[in-house]
C-alpha cells in the first residue's frame, strides 16, 4: 500500500473536505508546492488559487481557496482557508457573472476571486 | 357579573395571552440555541488548526513579532465587549457589561487607558446612556454572526494594535464575551487576546505532544504576519458565536420562567375569581333569603 496522508480542508465556518490522499498541490506565496506523504513539516501562506488533491482511491478533488494557510506534520495536512469551495459546488454561470461585474467595477480582489473560482470549476 | 369578578376575568385573559407569547418565544429560542451550537461546532476545526499553527510558529521559531511580545509599559488597552441587540434574555447583557466594567476598572487601576469597542445594541445603549466614550461599535448581526461580521469587527482592532501607541494605537487587546458552557450555564468572562502568551496556548494542548520543527514558507515572520490577524478574526468569530448561543439559551431560560410564572398567576387568579363568584352567589342567596323573610315578616304584621 502506498503511503497516504490525511487531508483536512477547513473553511472558517465549516469543514469542506477531509479524507486520505496521495498528493496535494497548492499555491503558496512563493510558488506552487506539492506535498506527498513523508514531506518535512511545513507551514506556509496560501495564495488564492485552486488546490488539487489526489485522493488515495484515484480520484481528484479540486477546490478554490481564497487566502489561508497550509500546514503539514506527521502525514497530516491541513488547509485552512477563510473561504474554500469544492469545484463541484461552484456555479460556473454565477462565477462568470461575478467576474464580469468585478471587471466593470474595477474590483481587483473580487476579479481574482471569481477567476480562481472559474479556473477550479473548469479543470474538474 | 360583579365588578370584582369581571376584573379577575380580564386579568386572566391578558395573562393567558402573555403566556402564549412567552411560550412561543421560548420555543423559538430553543431552536436557535441548537442552530447556534451547531455553528460553534462547525467553526471549531478551523479554530483548533489555527491555534495549532500559531503555537507552532510561536514555539518553533525565535521570531520576535510585535503581536506576540509584551510591550514593556502598556499605556493603552482595547476592550471588545460582546452583547446582544435584543433584550429579554435575563441577566445576559448585564452580566457581560458588568464583566467589562470590572475589567476596565482593573486596567485603569494598573494605569492604562482603556478604549472600549462594543458589539450589540444593548451594550451601546448602556454606554451611551452613561455618556461614556465608545471607540467603535457594531450592531445588527448578534443573533446570527457570520465570518464576514467577525472580519469587520477585527479589522479596526488589528489596525489599532499595529499602530504605535504614541499615534493612538493600543498595546493590548482584551475581549469580554459570554461563554456557552451548557444549555443551563453561560458565563461572562474576559480574556486577553493579544499579545498572546505562547505558554497559555501551549497549556491548552494535550501534554506530551511534541510539536514538529516546521519549515516556514516563505519565512517565519511572513507566516506570523499573515497568521495573527486570522487568529484574531477566528477568536472573535468564535466568541461571537458563543455569545449568540448563550444569548439564545438565556432567552430560552428567561422565557421559560416567564411562562411558568404566567401559569402560576393564572392559577391564583382563577382561584380568586372562583372565590369572588362564590361570594357573589352567597350574597345573592342571603339577599333573597333576607328579602323574603322581611316580606314574610311584613305580611305577618299586616295580618294582625
Amino acid at each position: 500500500m502506498a503511503a497516504e496522508l490525511h487531508v483536512a480542508l477547513v473553511a472558517a465556518d465549516r469543514e469542506v473536505w477531509s479524507g486520505q490522499a496521495t498528493l496535494v498541490v497548492a499555491r503558496t506565496t512563493s510558488g506552487d508546492i506539492g506535498v506527498m506523504p513523508g514531506h518535512q513539516p511545513l507551514l506556509g501562506v496560501l495564495e488564492s488559487g485552486p488546490v488539487t488533491i489526489r485522493t488515495s482511491d484515484g480520484g481528484t478533488v479540486i477546490a478554490a481557496v481564497h487566502g489561508g494557510f497550509i500546514s503539514f506534520a506527521d502525514d497530516k495536512l491541513s488547509l485552512l482557508a477563510e473561504i474554500a469551495e469544492l469545484s463541484d459546488e461552484i456555479d460556473v454561470q454565477r462565477a462568470e457573472r461575478a467576474l464580469e461585474r468585478a471587471k466593470s467595477d474595477d474590483d481587483a480582489s473580487a476579479e481574482r476571486r471569481a477567476e480562481v473560482r472559474l479556473r477550479a470549476a473548469t479543470t474538474r | 357579573m360583579g365588578a370584582q369578578l369581571r376584573v379577575y376575568k380580564r386579568r386572566i385573559r391578558s395573562v393567558t395571552a402573555t403566556k402564549k407569547i412567552t411560550k412561543a418565544m421560548e420555543m423559538i429560542a430553543a431552536s436557535r440555541v441548537v442552530k447556534a451550537q451547531r455553528k460553534v461546532a462547525a467553526s471549531t476545526p478551523y479554530a483548533t488548526e489555527l491555534t495549532r499553527a500559531v503555537t507552532a510558529v510561536g514555539t518553533g521559531s525565535n521570531t520576535k513579532h510585535p503581536l506576540t511580545t509584551q510591550a514593556e509599559t502598556v499605556t493603552r488597552s482595547a476592550v471588545l465587549l460582546l452583547t446582544s441587540d435584543r433584550g429579554l434574555a435575563g441577566a445576559f447583557n448585564s452580566n457581560a457589561i458588568k464583566a467589562a466594567e470590572q475589567l476596565t476598572e482593573r486596567l485603569e487601576r494598573e494605569g492604562k487607558e482603556v478604549d472600549v469597542y462594543i458589539v450589540g445594541r444593548r451594550g451601546v445603549a448602556h454606554y451611551n446612556f452613561r455618556e461614556r466614550k465608545i471607540a467603535e461599535s457594531w450592531t445588527g448581526f448578534t443573533d446570527e454572526p457570520t465570518y464576514a461580521d467577525a472580519k469587520k469587527v477585527a479589522a479596526p482592532l488589528i489596525e489599532a494594535i499595529e499602530t504605535a501607541t504614541a499615534e493612538g494605537g493600543v498595546d493590548e487587546l482584551h475581549i469580554v464575551y459570554t461563554e456557552f458552557v451548557s444549555m443551563m450555564t453561560q458565563q461572562a468572562l474576559d480574556a486577553r487576546m493579544l499579545p498572546l502568551s505562547i505558554e497559555e496556548i501551549a497549556e491548552e494542548r494535550p501534554k506530551g505532544e511534541i510539536l514538529p520543527l516546521y519549515d516556514f514558507e516563505p519565512s517565519a515572520e511572513d507566516v506570523l504576519d499573515a497568521l495573527l490577524p486570522r487568529y484574531v478574526e477566528s477568536r472573535i468569530y468564535n466568541a461571537l458565536l458563543q455569545s449568540a448561543a448563550s444569548k439564545h439559551a438565556a432567552t430560552r431560560r428567561a422565557m421559560k420562567s416567564a411562562t411558568d410564572n404566567a401559569g402560576e398567576l393564572i392559577n391564583t387568579l382563577s382561584r380568586l375569581a372562583n372565590a369572588a363568584r362564590q361570594a357573589e352567589i352567597t350574597q345573592e342567596i342571603s339577599e333573597i333569603v333576607g328579602g323574603s323573610s322581611a316580606l314574610a315578616d311584613a305580611t305577618a304584621g299586616s295580618d294582625r
